[in-house]
């Protein structure tokens, strides 16, 4: 047999989802293994299977919190099994492995029950925040530069920020549920059921709201910043390389707040954005009308 | 052999691996490191608080990176954006020496995300000679490949692991990073003498040598890096060290983790041994 077709013949056995009791699938091809004197080719392939789902269910339990409150514990177990079933990971690193878990999750909505909106939110703002943690940093516009700010200027926003338009105030959520999860060990059992109750209640009663959330960086701490939608419509036709006066035309035209009260908006958004560090200079391609 | 070709002509002495939880103490108390190991993979990122950490250690210590997902035995060719992320950071560290596994782990771009022990034929050494070479001319540095813990055995084997292993470095002319506890780990799961392994490796290409703390299973011992070096390994160590020389050490820690002094402190117990002149046998 060639190392081609071993590899093949491995990789499906031990990526095939465990049996009852966390078992080697019934039907996988163990055929190439040697037995020795202790286990049999089963029991040995068995040993990589269970460590593969349990690394790769490890690390999507770690980076969906919110996705686990928003469907239940035992849903989210059923739902990774699935999702690594039909998207294995195709990066070299463990980081990416929630990448494709939105779009599994569209063509696969039964995993999510009557909560499909607001699970697809959560995984937004989840996949956002493992990126703003580690995306790139341009370097932030200094005074100098925003002094000279014009209708004809272009400024980028930095790559980590994640800008997004939500359904549910799952930023929200996120936040109140990362508080559960770093008391549960301070806390007894009793206090946690307790806490975790009202938490699965609250859930339960959230109603649809329509946010807008971005999610950056600060001092490598990842944060969720709601904005106005004239806020964030602006923040991404600045994105897109769009110089800022027309920028501003498509982000403030259809709004209902009064001229003057948006100019001084306006003003204190740049504050702001400038005072977190937001503003760089725009990448090469949208340098030039 | 101290310094050779494949540590980059380096004395690099007793090093710890660089993880998160000791951060903290590292850039605070300042500890003396010999080096530092990095897992290559957990700064292949574009930004954050991992590469500030590891600029502030670079400005302090020696880093050397170990990988875990080059997968030089996978019948894939090597991953392109993997080498070209760890290129850039091997421009950022400067590590004198790059370090992976000898063994495979994804099939037509699937990642098991594990250390899939190989099969043992003249195919698979050919094959994964020919990517070392490869990953090292791209990356302009020497390359040492690890042996791994393993818990089967292919019945397409046409020799054992340490004749594999030195059908491999010669073919790609590459050094070794030579793990000890896995040595000790996959001679009590195959049943053979480490030291049988040990006196087939050829000292003048080991580069490195890892040492770490396993767990035992009823039928199986499991590599875990959760627990101190047991004796017997240390007793491998001692003999590695005979052979080869005082050769730069590292102490894996992974789960479990204690504290950077307790992590730091099992790691010194190399010293030990390493003082001892070597007396390169045959």
């Amino acid at each position: 047999m060639s190392l081609a077709a071993l590899q093949k013949r491995m990789a499906a056995a031990l990526m095939q989802p465990l049996g009852p009791g966390d078992k080697l699938a019934p039907d996988a091809d163990v055929s190439y293994i040697k037995p020795n004197d202790r286990l049999t080719s089963r029991e040995r392939l068995e040993i990589y299977s269970i460590s593969y789902w349990y690394r790769l269910l490890d690390s999507l339990y770690e980076d969906f919190p919110g996705l686990r409150a928003v469907i239940g514990q035992r849903a989210f177990h059923k739902l990774s099994k699935a999702y690594l079933t039909d998207r294995p990971s195709q990066s070299f690193t463990m980081r990416d492995l929630g990448s494709r878990l939105g779009e599994w999750l569209r063509e696969n909505p039964e995993h999510a029950g009557a909560r499909l909106d607001l699970a697809l939110d959560m995984i937004r703002l989840e996949w956002a925040h493992i990126e703003a943690f580690d995306s790139a940093a341009e370097k932030v516009l200094g005074p100098e530069d925003l002094l000279e700010l014009g209708p004809a200027m272009r400024i980028g926003v930095q790559p980590y920020i994640r800008l997004l338009a939500l359904h549910y105030p799952v930023d929200d959520l996120r936040i109140r549920v990362n508080s559960e999860v770093e008391e549960h060990d301070a806390v007894s059992n009793a206090v946690h059921k307790r806490k975790a109750h009202r938490l699965v209640s609250r859930i339960a009663k959230l109603k649809p709201e329509d946010i807008f959330v971005a999610v950056h960086r600060l001092e490598f701490t990842v944060y969720y910043r709601r904005l106005a939608p004239e806020e964030f419509r602006l923040l991404e036709a600045l994105r897109r390389g769009q110089p800022i006066g027309k920028a501003m035309d498509a982000a403030l035209e259809d709004s209902a707040v009064p001229l003057g009260e948006l100019r001084k908006l306006v003003e204190t958004w740049f504050a702001i954005w400038a005072e977190l560090g937001w503003l760089c200079h725009p990448p090469k391609g949208h340098r030039h009308a | 052999m101290p310094a050779n070709p494949f540590n980059g002509f380096t004395e690099y002495g007793i090093g710890v691996g660089l993880r998160i939880p000791h951060y903290q103490h590292i850039l605070e108390k300042k500890p003396v490191v010999g080096w530092f190991e990095i897992i290559s993979e957990n700064y292949m990122i574009d930004g954050g608080r991992p590469l500030a950490i590891l600029d502030q250690i670079l400005e302090q210590y020696k880093v050397v990176q170990h990988g875990v997902s080059m997968y030089f035995g996978s019948a894939e060719p090597l991953n392109r954006e993997h080498l070209r992320r760890l290129k850039a950071l091997v421009k950022r560290t400067n590590t004198p020496w790059v370090t992976d596994h000898l063994c495979w782990g994804s099939v037509d771009g699937r990642y098991t995300h594990d250390l899939l022990p190989m099969p043992y034929t003249f195919e698979a050494a050919k094959l994964t000679a020919s990517k070392v070479r490869e990953a090292r001319d791209f990356l302009e540095k020497p390359i040492a490949v690890e042996n791994v813990s393993s818990y089967a055995e292919f019945h397409e084997s046409e020799m054992t692991e340490w004749e594999f292993l030195n059908e491999v470095v010669e073919r790609a002319d590459c050094g070794i990073l030579l793990d000890v506890n896995n040595i000790y780990v996959s001679s009590r799961n195959h049943s053979f003498d480490p030291y049988d392994y040990l006196n087939s490796v050829p000292p003048e290409r080991v580069a490195q040598i890892h040492v770490a703390g396993h767990s035992k299973f009823t039928k199986y011992i499991l590599d875990t890096h959760d627990h101190p070096v047991i004796d017997p390994v240390w007793k491998l160590y001692e003999h590695a060290i005979k052979r080869v020389g005082p050769t730069a050490t590292l102490l894996e820690w992974d789960d479990h983790i204690p504290s950077f002094e307790e992590v730091h402190g099992e790691a010194l117990k190399a010293q030990q041994y390493v003082a001892v002149p070597a007396t390169v046998a045959p």
